[in-house]
């Protein structure tokens, strides 16, 4: 917990912090836990709730914890028109999950993203932070191999 | 400072870098050590280059020769013939088409050739986390001139005379801006650099805080003194880790060197900058929703008037221009307004970064003067359509943008001209579409990623896009009558009337200037049950022409759902029954054997 009160330290225990500070905890953790959200929540002085707003509203926060590896497909305009639904359509039927979801052994978390801003590469997906670009569905199963 | 004698400048731009190009300069410089070369060549790691298609991509200078699609194993031979013996390496060169020569000189590829570098000229040139570089290109030299000989009315004047608008999307004359938050009245103002660049297939904004991060910062000072603000925000979006990187080394060293912070330059004059991660919301691009975002609020737009010159950030006067019109701010000052304004057209003054990329053969970063023919974009520096397929339409400007036909092609490209055709000049994404898009999906893509990203405030656009989503949907399902098409249009007036701020009143145009362009492909949904560029899966059926297929199996293999069936060297066939249209087969499938209908 020590750590939460750190992050709020770091942003002068401010509200207009208040997205830093989930972005941090975000980063380190993988989601963002309801006890960690409590403390940030008492330490700044002000309602969880406006904190849970937050962090629905705001597409890069996650309430559930993620897979060991986040997967996200680029669905910007350059990827669409080069095909990356036909690759989000795989990751969803070779994982057996949803965009938004993680896999029960906890390897892959699906996300979709729209545009990473590497559009000479699309179609693009990227996991954990590694970039694949010019995907295509044959490839897809030797990226996944990497990350266990 | 030490000389050399050859500079090689690898591009690490976030397209090259993903495709290794950190390991390509990591193996240059082992292979000059080992050659004992390090004091006669250099390595520099640059912002983006612009050719992203081809990445990895490096330059060296002063032979100007252009490397592409670099890979480690070459790099032994390249630094022993080229760096060493003088000899460029041609496999190594860029080849426009199989049958053609490599061309050696960037200067004489056509993708560089017909481009004019203003905001950009450091691109590939300077290493972009080092000030001293930026400064060796006049850096810094257009602040000294507005802080030691300017008033901040001259500074305004000036950007005035420029003829510069806003590069965000939108075109507001960016000196009456500063000029309007300069007369309001008020001791705490702030300033504002939206990098929040949410349009997809668009990354100039990224490109220009990786590849000169200090050209931005150089211009929010400038700004600062004009306005007189003392505090400035770049609000950028997190899904871009490098372009946050360097601008907060730029700001460390900016800071370091007396630039920024307290007395710059020792003119008494302070002003700050810090950085804001974007929380990922595309609405946060919308100004007032972006303050919301940086005073650690839910980013939901409010009613303007107040503009934000007015009554901005915690209720001050604020001034909020996006990156490209930043990084123009620094060349206006020190060339002048009246140079700036002999480039580009009448009402567009100066040039216009573009990202060019979907069904295009050289993808990448292009800048080039206001009023070129978009069909030079497209033709002459995007070097036409891949694979032989025929043009189709241009997307310009996002999701509040427009699709321009062919027809229109010889447009020249300014804010006035873009409008007239139903498009926007927005922040600069131009998305190359061909015969294999289907107009109809297009409109659906971009609804439902508005529908999506409606922050929920107003009615009109919450609903409205909810509404226009499902009665698209329907359309590429073949569920619809032709009625619907005027409903359609009926809709789409009430969301662009109704909505509150941008995001919704610009976001049925997608679906406007396909309609008003491409309205026979609606039709061929609706009347004949078909998509006729194929790629409406409700619509199409994939086949297998038994003259074409060998019957090897690979398709087989490669069916995740066991829809294919067929013997060895014979043909093969698919039972609809069991096809999810994934596409599966089509990809891996070496002799155009499989169909789509």
């Amino acid at each position: 917990m020590d750590f939460v009160r750190e992050i709020v330290t770091r942003y002068g225990g401010r509200e207009s912090g208040l997205i830093a500070m989930l972005q941090d905890i975000q980063k380190r953790k993988g989601y963002l836990p309801e006890e960690d959200l409590a403390l940030v929540a008492s330490e700044v002085k002000i309602p969880l709730s406006r904190l849970f707003s937050l962090a629905t509203f705001y597409k890069a926060f996650s309430l559930v914890p993620r897979g060991r590896h986040f997967i996200n497909v680029c669905l910007g305009t350059a990827c669409h028109v080069r095909g990356g639904m036909k690759i989000l359509d795989k990751l969803e039927r070779d994982l057996n999950i949803k965009s938004g979801e993680t896999t029960p052994d906890n390897r892959f978390s699906l996300e979709k993203v729209r545009c990473v801003g590497c559009c000479g590469l699309a179609p693009v997906v990227v996991i954990d932070e590694n970039f694949h670009g010019k995907m295509t569905q044959k490839k897809l199963d030797q990226v996944l191999k990497k990350y266990e | 400072m030490k000389t050399y004698r050859m500079h090689v400048l690898v591009c690490a731009g976030t397209a090259c870098f993903s495709n290794r190009s950190m390991a390509i300069k990591t193996a240059m410089e082992k292979e000059i050590q080992k050659r004992g070369l390090e004091d006669e060549v250099q390595v520099i790691a640059t912002g983006c280059n612009g050719f992203c298609e081809r990445g990895p991509v490096a330059v060296v200078q002063p032979d100007d020769v252009f490397y592409q699609e670099l890979k480690e194993e070459d790099i032994p031979f390249l630094v022993e013939e080229h760096f060493l013996k003088g000899r460029p390496v041609e496999r190594l060169m860029y080849v426009p088409k199989p049958e053609e020569k490599p061309i050696p000189k960037m200067v004489d590829i056509d993708f560089f050739k017909y481009q004019r570098l203003v905001v950009l000229k450091n691109r590939g040139r300077i290493d972009p986390e080092k000030i001293e570089e930026y400064i060796a290109f006049d850096g810094y030299a257009g602040l000294a001139k507005a802080l030691t000989s300017m008033t901040p009315e001259e500074i305004i004047k000036e950007i005035k005379i420029s003829g510069l608008r806003g590069r965000g999307g939108a075109g507001f004359p960016t000196g009456l801006k500063w000029e309007s938050c300069r007369n309001t009245p008020g001791k705490v103002k702030y300033l504002i650099c939206n990098a929040d660049e949410g349009d997809p297939g668009a990354y100039m904004d990224r490109s220009i805080l990786e590849a000169d991060p200090h050209a931005v910062l150089e211009g929010m000072i400038i700004g600062a003194k004009a306005i007189g603000a003392r505090k400035g925000f770049i609000y950028v979006r997190d899904e871009y880790p490098l372009a946050v990187e360097r601008i907060k080394i730029a700001i460390a060293q900016a800071t370091a060197y007396g630039l920024l912070g307290k007395d710059i330059l020792g003119k008494g004059f302070d002003f700050d900058v810090e950085v804001i991660r974007g929380g990922g919301a595309f609405v946060c691009g919308e100004e007032t929703a972006l303050m919301a975002s940086i005073e650690g609020r839910v980013g939901r737009p409010r009613t303007r008037p107040p503009f934000p010159s007015e009554k901005g950030l915690w209720g001050k006067p604020t001034n909020n221009n996006n990156v490209e019109t930043w990084a123009n701010v620094p060349i206006i000052i020190l060339r002048g307004g009246a140079w700036f304004s002999t480039l580009g057209t009448e009402k567009s003054k100066g040039t216009k970064v573009f990202s060019l990329v979907g069904k295009i053969n050289n993808s990448g970063l292009v800048e080039v003067p206001m009023g070129i023919p978009l069909r030079d974009i497209v033709y002459k520096i995007g070097g036409g359509i891949p694979g032989g397929k025929k043009f189709k339409a241009v997307q310009s400007g996002g999701p509040s943008g427009g699709c321009i036909p062919e027809s229109l092609l010889d447009l020249p490209v300014d804010y006035e001209e873009l409008t007239k055709a139903g498009a926007i000049m927005g922040s600069g994404g131009l998305i190359v579409m061909d015969e294999d898009t289907c107009m109809v999906d297009v409109a659906l893509y971009f609804v439902s990623f508005l529908a999506e990203e409606s922050c929920g405030k107003c009615v009109p656009c919450r609903v409205g896009l909810q509404r226009m989503k499902e009665m698209l949907t329907a359309i590429t399902e073949g569920r619809s009558q032709l009625k619907d098409i005027a409903r359609l249009e009926a809709l789409a007036k009430v969301i662009q009337e109704g909505s509150l701020c941008g995001l919704g009143r610009t976001a049925p145009n997608p679906v406007l200037t396909t309609l008003r362009y491409f309205r026979s492909e609606y039709e061929a949904h609706i009347q004949q049950k078909k998509c006729p560029a194929h790629v409406c899966r409700a619509l199409i059926t994939y086949r297998i022409n038994p003259d074409a297929c060998t019957g090897c199996g690979v398709c087989l293999k490669a069916c995740p759902v066991n829809a294919i069936s067929g013997e060895k060297k014979r043909p093969h066939t698919i039972d609809h029954a069991l096809c999810t249209k994934c596409g599966s087969c089509k990809e891996v499938c070496r002799f155009d054997a499989v169909v789509v209908e």
